[in-house]
């Protein structure tokens, strides 16, 4: 397949709009934004963006590949859909907002350090682990996300939550052994295994 | 000229808007018998609300008495109002109509003097001022309404004010036994000309048109200026009755989004371009108006006027659709929230009044017409296939200003001219 990056630069050279299109789920609709500013207005993180969703969508439009994939913007996307409640042409900019951002990461592009990044992949393992998410792990996990201190840290900040779960049982301290999972892991695995040869198989298409 | 004049050559107007009266004058200047029925006491519509049209900035008040002259000089005219259409059958060159009229309680004996209104206390929300305030259970809709009779509201029948009604009036005119009526008509052609209404501003939740007093619609607006409006002339702020020096007008509140009206409804731009001049001519230099923008829509030969405001250095324009108003604690200022296109600069902009330039639609609803009509996705009424009889005028069949909408309806009083034409073989 050879570097993913490079064969898309290769084959959208000059139209970074197309290639989202093809590549980027929802990335149809960027083309059908007018610019009109409300899902920037609207984003209640938006001070903390490089370029909000509007900006992005002119940047794709203007070709502007590396400052778009490399960009935190899309990964500070916390889901609330303001924008997409609000757009005056009903694009799912929330979607496009993941979809970048899934994109950016399939081809290396993610910014290092990216918080949303991480756990979103500290998520995904330990769900595809047993098929159910097994909250004790995954909070551990990302208490210590950042290093070990940070996580002593974290951990006794929460011990007051921590404990009230497992007095009221919401969590149980049995899942460190393991935890608890779904009947037909294996068939589980099969699927997931299948998606990704399907994904791949996608991908190669673009593949030189 | 044929010698005889069949009932169905004549030609049935309904709604008594600027469009409609324009069809109903054109067909009838041209010789035809037209009837022109109109839901409210008086003719007139949305355009006797206006203070100023653009681009001329002259007044509607002038339109008005030239077209009350006109329908009183044409014996081929005759006005029904406080009437609405209940059924329609038939084809084309052959429609049966049955008109329901509600009672006025006022006579023709009425000479306007208004000894009712002094006499008569219940107070009732004024439609013509958008419910801005109160008018008389006994009333003129308007100065300039046509005809010049009073009405008595409905809900002061059977009290004592119907009463003290009947004995102020020294012409006999106050009739408290008049009764709704069913009136049977026959006629050639129809022509819609139903008019519109302003979009329901209380839809768009993050402007807060509902909670908050300092955000006003653009048909508001309007009635302010009016000197015998609910302000009596002034820009004031609903909350406290301040003068309002810095305007804030947000642009497409309810068109072009998908969310509520998915066309563009093409005036509000002119509209709000039109209204920063009331802000000068009011407040001269110590008033700011601030127009927030996608994009301008001054359509043709409107981009002069267009220039002309941006010239003004205290009207100033915000490349951006506000994306939500809160409203400042203790002032009562309202605060545009949102980010400046040009630049993508974040802004969070107080102001002393918010005006939403709000869209139009049908003022009916397809289901609610009694025959069946094609309308396009918007409401607004097509022409179908084939012949027909019945025609859109105005704002019925688009969102239109009121220069395209005379147009509009002169050409659809000609196609009702042509129909009635073809049916009474004075033309083949």
């Amino acid at each position: 397949m050879g570097n993913l990056n490079t064969t898309m630069i290769e084959k959208y050279r000059n139209s970074f709009l197309h290639e989202v299109e093809a590549n980027v789920e929802e990335g149809e609709w960027v083309k059908m934004c007018m610019q009109c500013g409300v899902c920037s207005g609207s984003c209640p993180l938006g001070p903390h963006w490089d370029h909000p969703p509007q900006e992005l969508f002119m940047m794709i439009r203007a070709g502007k590949r590396e400052e778009v994939l490399t960009s935190s913007s899309m990964w500070m996307c916390t889901s609330c859909y303001n924008c997409i409640v609000r757009c005056p042409r009903e694009l799912p900019i929330t979607h496009i907002m993941h979809g970048l951002a899934h994109y950016a990461k399939r081809l290396g592009l993610v910014p290092e350090n990216q918080q949303t990044e991480k756990f979103a992949q500290l998520f995904w393992d330990n769900l595809t682990n047993t098929g159910r998410v097994n909250e004790l792990k995954l909070g551990l996990k990302l208490y210590f996300m950042n290093g070990f201190g940070e996580g002593i840290k974290m951990s006794l900040k929460m011990q007051d939550v921590g404990l009230n779960m497992l007095k009221t049982g919401r969590m149980s301290p049995f899942e460190l052994l393991g935890g608890h999972s779904i009947k037909d892991k294996t068939g589980f695995h099969a699927m997931l295994q299948k998606a990704k040869e399907l994904e791949d198989a996608k991908i190669a298409k673009h593949g030189a | 000229m044929t010698d005889t004049i069949a009932t169905n050559e004549s030609i049935l107007v309904i709604g008594g808007g600027i469009s409609g009266m324009t069809a109903a004058l054109e067909a009838a200047e041209c010789g035809k018998q037209v009837i022109l029925v109109e839901k409210t006491p008086s003719l007139g519509g949305r355009v006797s609300q206006l203070y100023k049209y653009f681009p001329k900035l002259c007044h509607p008040t002038c339109g008005m008495e030239i077209n009350s002259r006109r329908i009183k000089a044409n014996k081929n005219l005759r006005v029904i109002t406080m009437a609405e259409v209940d059924e329609i059958t038939g084809n084309a060159g052959n429609y049966n109509v049955s008109i329901t009229k509600q009672p006025r309680y006022i006579n023709d004996n009425c000479t306007a003097c208004g000894e009712c209104a002094n006499a008569v206390e219940a107070k009732f929300d004024n439609e013509h001022n958008y419910n801005m305030d109160k008018r008389k259970g006994a009333y003129l809709p308007f100065n300039m309404a046509y005809p010049q009779r009073y009405v008595l509201d409905s809900g002061i029948i059977g009290t004592d004010d119907a009463d003290k009604a009947k004995a102020a009036c020294r012409y006999d005119a106050v009739d408290l036994d008049m009764q709704k009526e069913t009136v049977q008509l026959n006629v050639g052609a129809v022509i819609w000309a139903t008019g519109w209404q302003p979009f329901d501003a209380a839809n768009i939740q993050p402007y807060g048109y509902d909670r908050y007093d300092n955000v006003i619609t653009s048909v508001e607006f309007e009635r302010m200026m009016d000197d015998f409006g609910p302000t009596g002339g002034k820009i004031l702020r609903p909350s406290d009755n301040k003068e309002a020096k810095n305007i804030a007008f947000i642009q497409c509140a309810g068109s072009r989004d998908r969310n509520y009206l998915k066309h563009c409804s093409r005036i509000c731009c002119m509209a709000s371009l039109k209204q920063t001049t009331y802000v000068r001519e009011q407040y001269a230099d110590d008033g700011k108006a601030t127009i927030y923008y996608i994009d301008i829509r001054a359509i043709d030969r409107f981009e002069d006027f267009y220039a002309k405001v941006q010239a003004d250095t205290n009207v100033s324009f915000i490349k951006s659709k506000v994306a939500s108003i809160t409203e400042e604690r203790g002032t009562g200022n309202p605060v545009l929230h949102g980010v400046n296109t040009e630049g993508y600069d974040r802004y969070d902009n107080a102001h002393d009044l918010v005006v939403l330039a709000v869209g139009m639609q049908p003022s009916v609803d397809r289901e609610k017409f009694p025959v069946e009509v094609i309308t396009n996705e918007h409401g607004f009424i097509e022409r179908p296939e084939g012949s027909t009889g019945m025609f859109a005028a105005g704002c019925a069949s688009d969102a239109l200003d009121v220069n395209r909408a005379v147009q509009n309806a002169t050409a659809s009083a000609l196609r009702a001219i042509q129909v009635v034409n073809r049916f009474s073989k004075t033309e083949v």
